[in-house]
């Protein structure tokens, strides 16, 4: 009952022996009175809007927001009234639990800067104090590479002495440094490829060079649940999209077949090319792609797959090398390999990796290398010596112990989590740990409890979520030790009692170490 | 009392049978032909169009086999120019070593010289202890800095507006601001000579983009009427289109300024707000440097969202956009850019904030910027075959070729010929570089010699050098 493999709601039946080692995913769904007072809770808070826009509106309470210049207040409404209504009535209230800001490196822990608000949440007040030592789980550190140890940073300190901060230039034109060619030569010899690309942002690299390798004609195929970066990519594109439901293979192989088979909607003309796009983690679901299943559909329909590792390379793998090396494929089988470094690497930018000709053509025809400045030197350097570590090219065996660690530390947080009897979406496997809080007070309440706890935590609601299933992520990272997970366990546990968010109907006892013990006194 | 409930009933029960037998036949008929129908509708298979082919399953299966796909990227011939890139080692500063070779620099952005000033290099030195180099996570998530803060109210006060936000690539800023306000259905005016980001920042939005010819306000205004006449047929539609116009402050492509003050006045006259895109005049226009604004004397408030990039006068990475709290906190939590990816590393962010102080206290160096740029653009009217785009007080200025020998591959020919020539004898240059296929108005093939601060005695090489090719 505790290894009950992947719900039928989320992922489908599953074919289990192209897998070499167990794929365990859990997507619990709550009990229906849930999903009731969910709605029951969001209905309330839309009866006050309502109630306070009136009040705001006849003058009866004061009005917060900024307001339309007077010399312009006959041009056309800049927002509609409606679609403003979540946000002023609904996120305000609990506003105070994103975008706080920090004041140090954002490693295992971090110093938050106090702020208060004295008209509940509209405008906030520094208090000029740091709440220290705050435990961090929400920054996406997974390897821990987010230091400021001076040995560390060595390479980089010296690399920004002799380059400065700025480009000023794009690839194309004067931006190219001999850093980005070690740079990119790196990567490539790490993901075991032949060449590689790097561009100074994640987020563009994906809106920018989706567009240079698919057009009008084309097909893509994306799941679900992909990331707005790649959403927008694929709508810049002009390429038809069809969405097939998340991790889910009978959806993606009826939606093959059919384009197949049926072609361009009206003119009934092949296809040019067919594209799935897929994550390797969701990061708001922390499930992995099911990647030999979709390799084995690429190959049988010939079409060609672009997977984005913005959170699994360097997270998962026995080495680091992302979910390809997780599931023991070969990195030939992908034909796109892209990726950030902001995550694992603690550095900022992305990364587009395959084969010879792919680079060649990005490099040539891609949006970021004409047209925006290339990745600054000392962000390139921190990911060359990250990398470097990682691979165990700096001669210590450091980063392997690292992956080692975050394998160690997720799998621990998991299963104590399942034990308590929290309701976990995702991969045993996955750093990114999604705990469902499904109600909207709760959201608030969550963040608040643990911030007086001196632990931060990332709360997710609508619209990144779906509207009943708003959650906690946890970022696990393997800089975090056996104290501080037990730290922020022990505190899961009591706020889990007084919250009631221990919806899941499979607990187990949440101290099973008690009942191994196996002393027994005899009496005689 | 049952029995009479009973009689009730059968009473009924004849009734109905006595009126079954008293109805016209072509009424029974009619029913008996309707429900016969209901029952067949019940239990007749549904279908979807798509799928009533004849197709036979082995059929499928033989199609599936043909198809074959397009490579997956077209081949690059091995001689595309941008496959044979210039790598720079060592500091992209004043002099530049390209493919080894030491050159003046006359390629990059670097308009105030402020890519190797030591006070900036420092800060981001202090800022690298402090905070490392990545900031793991989005604004939203723990990724707020006081750093990113700080450098927001410094951008707010030094442009003279309430409020500043910062994204975390340049290109990224002005292709995200557009898209959170102008949504399927508002119309867009924008200027042909519009850079890149601003185009895509238009296809993601999904708007009426209505195209008017570089700098020509008369154009401008011809569409405006139109689209006036237009908003009296239909007044309802008119009253929730939103209306606005995109410009550029310095245009990248053509090196000219935009007439401001006429669109000012458009503004008011037809009621449409103004986004301006000031990536090349943020620290070269203006007497302190706060762009075309204070160039013009313009106030401001007129101007709805302001944004530049800092990858060209702040010698950082990023870019800001900044106007009135009422616009640009709105795209705290719609700008994709800003909501959905990692936010800037810390030591740019100091970096940006040094720069910011340097210009502050300096300002005479926009002085001695636009002397220089003067100083080239009339060292450079005389050379023959070659003609000089671009405003007098333009950092970056287009040299293009006077007669076009009708081809355009020709002409990127001849003008790398030259640009190689000047390698050779130690001034580095670049070609303008564009996506030809992507661009809707693709100007002209030139190249871009691009002036610096620190560049005086450079000038007279660069005029030796252009001369002899």
């Amino acid at each position: 009952m505790y290894t009950h493999v992947f719900s039928t709601k989320k992922n489908g039946v599953s074919n289990g022996t192209l897998y070499k080692k167990t794929f365990i995913e859990h997507f619990e769904q709550a009990p229906m009175y849930v999903a009731v007072l969910t709605f029951v809770g969001f209905g309330v808070g839309t009866i006050f809007g309502y109630l306070r826009d009136f009040m705001r509106a006849w003058g009866l309470e004061k009005r917060n927001i900024a307001e339309e210049r007077e010399q312009q207040k006959d041009f056309v409404p800049l927002y509609q009234d409606f679609e403003n209504f979540y946000t002023r009535n609904l996120y305000m209230r609990i506003r105070d639990n994103w975008n706080r800001p920090i004041c140090s490196v954002p490693g295992p822990q971090f110093d938050l800067m106090e702020r208060v608000t004295d008209d509940y949440n509209w405008t906030f007040r520094f208090t000029g104090r740091t709440i220290k030592n705050v435990i961090n789980m929400g920054s996406y550190n997974y390897l821990g590479f987010a230091e400021t140890e001076p040995t560390a940073l060595k390479t980089v300190t010296k690399e920004l002495q002799k380059y400065g901060t700025g480009i000023c230039s794009t690839r194309q034109e004067m931006g190219t440094l001999d850093k980005h060619v070690e740079l990119e030569k790196l990567v490539a010899k790490f993901l075991g490829v032949d060449d590689a690309m790097v561009f100074g942002m994640g987020f563009a690299t994906n809106s920018m060079n989706i567009p240079a390798l698919v057009g009008k004609g084309c097909l893509i195929l994306s799941d679900e649940l992909n990331h707005t970066s790649l959403v927008l990519g694929a709508r810049l594109s002009g390429a038809t999209i069809r969405i097939f439901k998340h991790n889910n293979m009978q959806s993606l192989e009826k939606l093959l077949r059919d384009a197949i088979i049926y072609g361009q909607p009206r003119s009934r003309r092949a296809w040019r090319k067919i594209i799935i796009l897929v994550e390797g983690i969701y990061s708001m679901e922390g499930s992995i792609v099911r990647l030999p299943e979709i390799v084995s559909l690429k190959k049988k329909y010939k079409a060609y797959l672009y997977l984005d590792e913005a959170h699994s390379i360097g997270a998962v793998g026995a080495t680091g090398r992302g979910v390809v090396e997780y599931f023991g494929m070969s990195p030939d089988d992908v034909d796109v390999l892209m990726g950030t470094f902001t995550k694992s690497f603690g550095a900022a930018g992305g990364y587009i990796a395959g084969k010879k000709d792919l680079v060649d053509f990005l490099r040539t025809h891609s949006h970021s290398a004409v047209y925006a400045t290339s990745m600054c030197p000392p962000v390139a350097e921190q990911i060359i010596r990250a990398m470097k570590c990682l691979m165990g090219l700096d001669g210590t065996t450091q980063g392997l112990q690292r992956v080692r660690q975050l394998g160690k530390n997720t799998r621990y947080f998991r299963r104590r989590l399942h034990e308590m009897g929290f309701i976990i979406y995702g991969n045993d496997d996955s750093p990114v740990v999604p705990l469902l809080l499904y109600m909207p007070g709760k959201i608030g309440a969550f963040a608040r409890r643990m911030l007086e706890k001196n632990i931060g935590v990332v709360v997710v609601g609508f619209p990144a979520t779906p509207i009943t299933e708003s959650r906690a992520r946890f970022c696990v990272s393997a800089a975090h030790t056996r104290e501080m997970l037990d730290t922020v366990l022990n505190a899961l546990d009591e706020l889990g009692d007084f919250l009631q968010l221990k919806y899941s109907r499979y607990s187990k006892s949440s101290h099973p170490e008690l009942y191994e013990e196996t002393r027994f006194e005899l009496e005689d | 009392m049952s029995a009479a409930a009973g009689v009730g009933q059968q009473w009924v029960l004849v009734e109905m049978v006595q009126a079954f037998y008293e109805a016209p036949a072509y009424h029974l008929i009619l029913e008996g032909i309707l429900i016969l129908w209901i029952i067949r509708l019940i239990f007749s298979k549904t279908y979807k169009l798509q799928e009533r082919s004849d197709l036979t399953p082995k059929e499928k299966e033989e199609l599936i086999e043909e198809w074959q796909p397009e490579p997956l990227v077209p081949p690059v011939p091995k001689d595309h120019p941008a496959l044979n890139y210039n790598v720079v080692s060592g500091p992209p500063t004043h002099k530049i070593t390209v493919n080894g070779k030491e050159c003046i620099n006359f390629a990059s952005f670097n308009f105030l010289g402020l890519l190797d000033n030591e006070k900036v290099k420092s800060a981001a030195q202090a800022s690298l202890k402090k905070y490392g180099v990545g900031t793991c996570g989005p604004r939203g998530f723990y990724g707020t800095f006081d750093v990113h803060l700080e450098l927001e109210d410094r951008l707010a006060k030094f442009m003279r507006t309430e409020e500043a936000i910062i994204y975390s690539y340049g290109f990224a800023t002005i292709a995200s601001a557009i898209p959170a306000y102008s949504k399927r259905g508002d119309i867009v005016f924008v200027d042909e000579a519009a850079c890149f980001a601003i185009q895509k920042g238009l296809q993601a939005s999904r708007s009426n983009i209505k195209l008017f010819k570089h700098n020509d306000m008369a154009d401008l205004e011809r569409l405006l009427k139109e689209q006036e006449i237009e908003d009296q047929k239909n007044p309802r539609k008119a009253r929730v289109t939103r209306r606005f116009i995109v410009v550029e402050g310095l245009y990248m492509n053509t090196g000219d300024v935009c007439p401001l003050p006429e669109l000012i006045k458009l503004k008011y006259k037809y009621k449409v707000r103004i986004f301006l895109e000031e990536s090349l005049s943020f620290g070269v226009l203006g007497e302190h440097g706060r762009g075309i604004t204070e160039h013009f004397g313009i106030n401001i408030d007129d101007i709805d969202l302001i944004s530049a990039n800092m990858e060209n006068s702040l010698a950082s990475i990023g870019g800001f956009c900044c106007g009135r709290s009422f616009i640009i906190d709105h795209q705290r939590l719609s700008g994709q850019g800003y909501c959905f990816s990692a936010s800037l590393p810390p030591l740019l962010a100091a970096a940006a904030i040094e720069a910011l102080n340097i210009m502050e206290d300096n300002p005479d160096i926009f002085q001695t910027l636009r002397a220089k740029c003067e100083h080239m653009h009339k060292a450079l009217q005389g050379i023959s075959g070659l003609k000089v785009v671009g405003e007098s007080f333009s950092p970056a200025l287009h040299l293009q070729l006077e007669d076009s020998s009708g081809s355009r591959e020709n002409d990127v020919k001849l003008l790398k010929r030259v640009v190689d020539y000047c390698m050779n004898s130690g001034i580095a240059l670049t070609q303008a570089r564009y996506l030809e296929k992507e661009e809707k108005c693709l100007p002209s093939p030139s190249f871009l010699p691009v002036c610096r601060v620190f560049s005086m005695g450079a000038l007279q090489d660069l005029h030796e050098a252009v001369w002899c090719s």
